[in-house]
């Protein structure tokens, strides 16, 4: 630091106060710090929130219909690492759309950290860090739900670098896309945002059929190669169930990183719009 | 506009030149060329409506805004420019209520701390030291939304200071609160001031800056129209300076006095009321309101109370003098003139004008 501080008058005498590591990266630490306190001391209402559903989901489909005969016996190997994919994604993106689109329209709290000292932008990163932790963990916590519902989930250990990275990279892609629609939607139209948006991602996502076999059906193979929870999903599959038929891995994750690359910067851009004046 | 700052080597703490923002899709700037500077441990107070520019201004120095034109420098370091640097030298508490609704005032305050890189051993203490001093200690583990206006204020300005800033900018600190939390809140300027801490603060209330600031800027449409202390500003008010007298006529000329202290050095003009004086019988209520209207030199019809039925002649002249100078200088002429038309002085009062009369005069409307 230069010396254009001159002493400056402090409610307390004493050190400078701001330390000698007050940098960027300290106060990133310090907001992504901040997040997971408050998320940590609500952990089981954030869990019961986001994994409810993916609950309900894997119950339903795959253990209901099963012994109902419904389905094909071996359907929730299709199922659970669809679930598990669609637990992620939409945990990071409900992570950084809800508080967004409540911070800058509503309860403003996210000013403090605004006026934090590090770059705008990297406020916004703090957002998809933390929802994407949010989801990793929420994805994470399906394992042990998914063995408690179903008795038994695919499995295999030459898949977990693989099940490793896509699970990455679907938390990651879910918390772009969420804080593309936290700031880029207007407050009033919320709910819609929720019920036209969220609702078909969560069915066009390949999370509850192999992609490869909607051949039969190619519009909805088309529409549903457009959603990146699809790859998400297929990515999934190739770690856990390499017997069902699914895209190249590295189909999946090239798509993943480009779209997580162009949505993050996407994101950061309407970010610093609602940010800055 | 010159950016007047005392030349004792150290440069101002907030200089702004030029300073020009035009928001996306407006018409028009909301701040239209300001400029100004603020010394170290000086007050500086914005007045001027809504939609001034003001909280625009503000906005620019504390890196929320980005600015269309000009500089604006807080410690000598361009906040367009560097703004992660120029946010740990400024402190902001908005007009809005923006405390942390997840943690408690306590928290609110230490989490602000750490953003800002304080160690952890000296945001605790500070805490409890602000806790304390804004009376807020018995109330540090409840949550924001469980409090009142006035509480927030005083939460938002404790966390303010809490990385103790280099400039304090409060954005209307005390509208909407009440009068117990407003004078405590200015009794928390007037404290930051003791320390040397510098407040840039924005109000639209007149008696507020005049009450608090060591210098006023009178902002209207995006313009800095006037910087000055409130003495100055004033003093540079021809005609808004008064003098109100009372006098017992003793059967002397009402009329006749009225045109000898309307002739006076330094008086501008002469204006009598409330003729309280004589039989309060007859006249009609020949219109309160027009009297004030026509205000400059219309003088001698009005007069008090001669007119119809049995002339008793007032017995007391009130009368008000607008006048060119400084009151006080001007008490001795009246009192000679009044003796000299053996009339009596029974009472004087200085009339000072306020920024409320700066304002008018210098937009031609009121402030509200």
């Amino acid at each position: 630091m230069t010396t254009t501080t001159s002493p400056t008058p402090t409610t307390t005498a004493g050190p400078d106060p701001r330390g000698p590591a007050a940098g960027p990266t300290r106060a990133f630490l310090a907001v992504l710090w901040r997040d997971l306190y408050v998320t940590g001391r609500e952990l089981p209402v954030f869990l019961a929130q986001v994994v409810l559903q993916p609950l309900f989901l894997l119950f339903v489909f795959g253990k209901v219909l099963g012994d109902l005969g419904f389905t094909q016996p071996g359907y929730t190997r299709v199922l659970f690492p669809g679930i598990v994919a669609l637990t992620a994604f939409v945990t990071g993106l409900q992570s950084t759309a809800f508080p967004l689109v409540i911070d800058f329209s509503f309860t403003k709290e996210i000013e403090d950290r605004l006026l934090a000292p590090l770059p705008v932008g990297m406020v916004a990163v703090e957002k998809v860090v933390f929802a994407s932790l949010r989801a990793l963990l929420a994805a994470l916590v399906m394992l042990p739900v998914g063995v408690w519902i179903l008795g038994s989930i695919p499995w295999r250990s030459s898949g977990v670098p693989l099940f490793v990275t896509v699970l990455i990279l679907g938390c990651l892609v879910g918390s772009c896309l969420g804080m593309i629609l936290g700031t880029a939607v207007p407050p009033n139209r919320i709910n819609v945002m929720f019920a036209l948006i969220l609702t078909p991602l969560l069915f066009t996502g390949a999370s509850q059929y192999p992609w490869a076999s909607l051949d039969s059906l190619p519009w909805f193979q088309v529409v549903t190669a457009l959603n990146p929870l699809t790859y998400v999903s297929e990515g999934m599959r190739a770690a856990l169930v390499p017997e069902v038929p699914h895209m190249q891995p590295w189909v999946s994750v090239l798509v993943l990183v480009v779209t997580i690359v162009v949505s993050l910067a996407a994101g950061i851009r309407l970010f610093l719009r609602r940010a800055i004046d | 506009m010159e950016v007047g700052v005392e030349g004792n080597g150290q440069g101002p703490v907030v200089e702004v030149r030029d300073l020009v923002k035009r928001y996306r899709k407006a018409k028009v700037n909301a701040v239209d060329g300001v400029s100004f500077a603020v010394r170290r441990g000086e007050v500086l107070g914005l007045l001027g409506p809504n939609g001034a520019g003001k909280t625009t201004t503000v906005g620019v120095l504390t890196t929320r805004v980005r600015r269309t034109g000009g500089t604006a420098c807080v410690s000598g370091v361009d906040v367009g420019v560097d703004p992660v640097r120029a946010r740990r030298l400024v402190a902001v508490v908005p007009q809005r209520n923006n405390l942390d609704r997840s943690l408690s005032i306590r928290q609110n305050l230490l989490f602000h701390a750490a953003y800002h890189g304080v160690p952890a051993a000296e945001r605790t203490r500070r805490a409890s030291e602000l806790l304390e001093e804004f009376g807020l200690a018995d109330r540090a583990d409840d949550k924001p939304d469980m409090f009142s206006g006035g509480q927030a204020q005083r939460v938002m300005v404790a966390r303010a200071l809490m990385h103790a800033p280099e400039v304090l900018f409060l954005d209307e600190p005390t509208t909407g609160l009440d009068p117990a939390a407003r004078l405590f809140v200015w009794d928390r300027v007037r404290d930051l001031r003791a320390r040397g801490v510098t407040v840039v603060l924005t109000t639209h209330d007149m008696d507020e800056a005049a009450e608090l600031a060591d210098r006023v800027g009178i902002m209207d449409h995006g313009k800095l129209l006037a910087l000055d202390t409130p003495a100055a500003l004033t003093r540079g008010l021809p005609g808004r300076t008064t003098l109100e007298v009372a006098v017992a006529l003793d059967g002397s000329s009402a009329e006749d006095l009225v045109a000898g202290l309307g002739a006076l050095d330094g008086v501008e003009r002469v204006e009598r009321v409330g003729a309280a004086t004589g039989p309060p019988g007859g006249w009609p209520p020949m219109g309160g309101g027009p009297m004030g209207g026509g205000r400059p030199g219309g003088g001698p019809p009005g007069d008090g109370g001669s007119p119809a039925g049995p002339a008793a002649p007032p017995r007391e002249l009130r009368a008000r003098l607008y006048l060119l100078g400084e009151a006080p200088a001007m008490v001795a002429p009246v009192a000679a003139l009044v003796a000299s038309h053996r009339a009596q002085l029974t009472d004087v009062a200085i009339g000072a004008p306020s920024l409320e009369d700066v304002f008018i005069a210098l937009t031609g409307r009121a402030l509200r």
